[in-house]
């Protein structure tokens, strides 16, 4: 078993599909009387954020709590970071204090890896910078299966921020191992270079942020209603506004005109086709209301699903002797 | 456990291999189980048999076979998984979770029968009992095993048992049966008879 969860990259096909078994086992604790499993008794996680976040930290606590685990959260507001504390520092205390596992969300990317390399427990990547968010795109896989009913052979598109977008980039990787076919959707700005220009799509600017590393069976596409009507999933990602320090598109009306999913372009999709949105959603801009509260949208499974898949994480991280 | 097959000839001073239940005996104790469990239990109302995986949910699930074919009474099966329960995941690189699924109508208030192959030291049945009072409050709970094996670390006992098979710590004890395994078959394998 791994020791650390870091990147879509660590997981090989037969681990991804152990932790998404494992989590539809752990989904059952939902639905009983007691919702708690004594199988992390007398472990600590800490809950390490210096992003703001709700549902993933949330998420990460709940699954930890249900598993009998002692939860210990930091957020970087009101701790000794807001005096200098290096994260380095930051590591060694927690180490100190005997944590078993680092949940770890920061705003500069690969700072998950360098934790790893400084603490002796296990460090699971809640979102680092613009790089990857691996329990996301292991909770998306879990919820088109659900759906679905397999991950083998789906097409998937990516519509958005995808230069931005660590839970893009997670997915990629996750569901290239998994076998689905990945189309990225968004305007050429939004679209890292080095993955267009693989895909043999034209690049449009060359100065588009951090490099990324491209993966067979990704596809480019800068149309939208080109892709709708062949895809088995439609992921629209979140327009990082706080992210968006320069000018990537013309103004907020004309990227919803073309990349946004409303009412006529969700009814162009494939009849069993699920819309997907990793929250939290711009309502108006990348997603209509009518989308989003629609049948067809997983939205709020994916919510549950996520307690679901990081029990499963930090079961399989922390259960057994794995040193 | 690894167990050489009983058909080979064992030379002297090797681990000997016996068998202690072949296929007919194995089927004659289930139909044994089966029948105490209707008398003990008048007929098994408000039963409900609970598998620990992996060879005791077959065996649950034949034991209501057997029970619906001599009295015509379903009894209710299900699966209870205890590896999250158990006091040794520590020791061990992690395990895999295996599925629990309960009947339809749940265990409140039934008499639920637990059923596994080999009773040894009791840890696996302490973890069952951690695992059912997670998932809901039987009336009581009684324990079907094929062999008893001896060696008790804890103060618990079968209610229903198959077969008594004397053995030292240093021996084995391998059930195999035909859902899991291919064949119904219970073999005493090692130590220096």
């Amino acid at each position: 078993m791994i020791r650390h969860l870091l990147s879509g990259a660590d997981l090989d096909a037969d681990t991804a599909t152990q932790i998404l078994d494992t989590a539809a086992e752990m989904a059952t604790v939902a639905g009983r009387e007691v919702k708690k499993l004594p199988a992390l008794r007398g472990r600590t996680v800490v809950n390490l954020f210096y992003e703001d976040s709700t549902r993933t930290r949330i998420s990460f606590e709940a699954a930890a709590k249900r598993l009998s685990a002692d939860v210990i959260n930091f957020s970087a507001k009101g701790s000794s970071v807001t005096k200098g504390e290096s994260l380095k520092d930051t590591a060694l205390t927690l180490q100190a204090m005997g944590a078993d596992a680092v949940v770890v969300r920061h705003p500069a990317s690969g700072a998950p890896h360098r934790l790893a390399n400084w603490v002796d427990g296990s460090v699971v990547n809640a979102g680092d910078g613009t790089h990857e968010h691996p329990t996301q795109a292991l909770l998306d896989a879990y919820t088109m299966r659900a759906r679905l009913g397999r991950l083998a052979g789906l097409h998937v598109a990516i519509v958005g921020d995808v230069l931005h977008s660590r839970v893009a980039r997670s997915n990629v990787l996750l569901l290239s191992t998994l076998g689905a076919k990945v189309t990225l959707v968004g305007p050429p700005t939004l679209i890292p270079v080095d993955w267009a220009a693989r895909a043999g799509a034209a690049p449009a600017v060359t100065d588009a942020g951090p490099a990324a590393g491209s993966h067979p069976g990704t596809d480019v596409c800068y149309d939208l209603d080109a892709v709708l009507p062949g895809v088995d999933v439609v992921m629209m990602l979140r327009v990082q506004r706080e992210r968006m320090n320069d000018s990537y598109f013309p103004s907020a009306r004309e990227y919803a005109r073309r990349y946004g999913l409303d009412g006529p372009r969700m009814r162009r999709l494939p009849e069993h086709a699920i819309v997907m949105h990793p929250g939290p959603m711009n309502r108006g801009m990348e997603i209509t209301p009518e989308v989003a509260d629609s049948p067809r949208s997983t939205i709020v499974e994916q919510v549950a699903n996520g307690v679901s898949v990081r029990m499963a994480v930090l079961y399989l991280l922390l259960g057994g002797n794995n040193r | 456990m690894a167990c050489p097959p009983a058909a080979h000839p064992s030379p002297e001073r090797q681990p000997s291999v016996k068998v202690i239940l072949a296929s007919a005996d194995v089927q004659r104790v289930v139909d044994r189980i089966a029948h105490q469990i209707l008398e003990k239990t008048q007929g098994a109302a408000d039963t409900v048999l609970l598998g620990i995986p992996t060879r005791g949910a077959p065996l649950a699930r034949r034991l209501a076979a057997r029970i619906s074919t001599f009295e015509d009474v379903d009894v209710p099966v299900g699966v209870l998984d205890i590896t999250l329960y158990r006091d040794d995941l520590r020791r061990h690189a992690t395990r895999a979770v295996g599925p629990t699924q309960l009947p339809p109508g749940g265990i409140d208030g039934k008499r639920v029968v637990l059923v596994d192959d080999v009773l040894f030291s009791g840890r696996t049945v302490r973890a069952a009992l951690d695992a059912l009072n997670d998932v809901g409050r039987p009336a009581s709970v009684q324990l079907a095993v094929l062999v008893d094996r001896g060696h008790r670390e804890l103060p618990i006992r079968a209610d229903y048992v198959g077969k008594n098979i004397p053995t030292a710590l240093a021996e084995s004890v391998k059930v195999t049966l035909v859902e899991t395994d291919g064949a119904d078959e219970v073999r005493l394998c090692g130590g220096t008879r």
